[in-house]
């Protein structure tokens, strides 16, 4: 899950202090699952938008805002009024709001800021648990992540800031994860794995930005 | 360990010689006279100086320029602590040639605090590299002359290679693999993190001596009560033994400035040098780094006091 988190009315009034018409999107997936772009939060921005003195001409949910076909699907049916407003107030992720610049052709406006790749533990708990790296690793560290929970991506194992099983950055109230990774492997009777040399990363799999896929037809 | 003697370090350690080192840490200055001074009075009590990379993140001079410059201003061996947390691997070969080109023959590869704690928290932490593959590229550097990439070097430099490890931590199986990762990746010595604790030194010791490379047990002398209390507060692990802590405390109510300097200087000469005694008759230790940060003019003392 893309995890978001909505910017502030402040800053979003400031970004939209030269227009007055606008069109909102929120999104059907990630943003409706963290409750930042959903149906309720669309609703929700557009009457504060309305009480600053905004025009709010329409608004829509797109089911995956990122997914080009789905965009074009959902905003059929707007197209007058998206023509009509000067700004499209994106309530979706980064791709989400580079999807609608790309497809619609309007000034767009971040409402929420992306902050990372991860799991829900509850709504309003999310851990960032994948960086998106391109070299997963995975298996050899009993599934649990030293590039995305270690903030040095240590990957030979803990450095000489941890302590009782804790981190030093942020204060020792986060678990080193490889001290997590040592006692997975232990318990699956695999620190034969543990000990082995891990070779520095290869970044150039992550450096050549951006990164794309493109399928080749035979 | 092997092959031609490129150091006094590497030489006294080979020797089996109970080796003393020293540290400086160059702060924001450009002017180097404190630090050569510095290290010309600890000069013959220790065989080298560790030479602080940015410790704890706080922005200083290169330790690069500093290493170069205090060995041969001073005529004191340096140990040029490289950490991985500002330069990548690119940045990081090429300065290690260009210590090897100016002279510097012993080096400390750490992973290196996290920006974060130190006074320029907003910078990007590199950590391209972890203690265990810079320890690995410099071992390939020295011993098959070839970069990370199997290119030839032209004129490879040579290096006594040094690791840190940490007797305090706790798990301490995580960090005793490490150790050997370290060990396997080609270190040629280890300088620990400070121990206070000579239980934790013993334990620490009897898990690794099976490995035959050179542990060296970091101890600091405590220039004052104050110096103790942050200790004791800041540094998760390290604790200052009670009794230690006691005499400190009551040496700070002494008025008299330089009564109370004697007396400070008295009740470390006394707490380390038994602790160096016990060291070296009881264990495999093969030397103490004295950590004296701002406290130099104790280390002629102290390595006296513990003969």
């Amino acid at each position: 899950m893309i995890i978001t988190e909505q910017k502030s009315l402040e800053e979003i009034l400031r970004m939209l202090e030269s227009f007055r018409k606008v069109f909102i999107i929120g999104c059907g997936t990630c943003a409706t699952v963290v409750q930042t772009g959903g149906e309720e939060q669309v609703k929700q921005m557009a009457e504060r938008l309305k009480n600053s003195g905004k025009d709010v001409v329409g608004a829509v949910v797109v089911e995956t805002p990122c997914d080009a076909r789905i965009l074009r699907r959902d905003t059929r049916n707007f197209k007058n009024v998206i023509q009509s407003s000067d700004v499209i107030l994106c309530m979706t992720c980064g791709a989400g709001v580079q999807d609608v610049v790309e497809h619609l052709r309007k000034p767009s406006i971040p409402a929420l800021n992306t902050k990372f790749l991860g799991i829900i533990e509850h709504i309003g708990e999310f851990y960032e648990r994948c960086r998106a790296c391109g070299e997963c690793i995975l298996h050899e560290t009993g599934g649990i992540c030293p590039v995305v929970r270690c903030p040095k991506g240590m990957l030979n194992g803990p450095c000489g800031g941890m302590y009782d099983g804790k981190c030093e950055v942020g204060g020792y109230k986060r678990d080193c994860v490889w001290v997590l990774i040592y006692d997975r492997l232990k318990e699956l009777n695999m620190l034969d794995i543990y000990r082995s040399y891990k070779p520095p990363r290869d970044n150039s799999k992550l450096n050549v930005q951006p990164r794309d896929i493109i399928w080749v037809k035979n | 360990m092997s092959g031609e003697t490129i150091s006094e370090l590497m030489a006294s350690l080979k020797s089996g010689k109970f080796t003393f080192t020293g540290e400086l840490e160059p702060e924001k200055t450009t002017n180097l006279n404190r630090y050569v001074e510095a290290a010309k009075k600890i000069k013959g009590y220790v065989v080298a100086c560790n030479i602080t990379d940015n410790p704890q993140s706080f922005a200083y001079i290169s330790s690069l320029a500093a290493s170069y410059i205090i060995q041969r201003d001073s005529g004191l061996e340096t140990i040029y602590q490289i950490t991985c947390r500002d330069r990548n691997r690119i940045a990081i070969f090429s300065d290690l040639l260009g210590a090897s080109a100016l002279g510097i023959r012993n080096v400390l590869a750490l992973t290196g605090d996290h920006t974060t704690l130190g006074d320029t928290p907003h910078a990007k932490p590199v950590f391209d590299l972890d203690s265990v593959q810079l320890i690995k590229m410099i071992r390939r550097i020295v011993d098959e002359g070839i970069d990370m990439n199997g290119k030839p070097i032209e004129s490879p430099p040579k290096f006594f290679i040094g690791a840190g490890a940490n007797p305090n931590a706790h798990p301490i199986e995580p960090e005793l693999i490490k150790f050997e990762k370290k060990v396997y990746a080609g270190a040629d010595f280890f300088q620990t993190q400070v121990v206070f604790d000579i239980e934790k030194a013993k334990n620490f010791l009897k898990e690794t001596s099976k490995y035959n490379v050179p542990v060296i047990i970091g101890i600091f002398p405590l220039k004052s009560y104050g110096v103790a209390e942050y200790f004791d507060k800041n540094v998760p692990g390290v604790k200052v033994p009670k009794d230690l802590m006691d005499a400190l405390a009551k040496a700070s109510e002494i008025s008299d400035k330089n009564l109370r300097r004697a007396k400070y200087d008295k009740i470390n000469l006394k707490y380390f040098s038994n602790f160096i005694k016990e060291l070296r008759g009881t264990t495999s230790a093969s030397g103490c780094h004295i950590m004296s940060v701002g406290y130099e003019e104790i280390i002629p003392l102290l390595v006296k006091a513990a003969e």
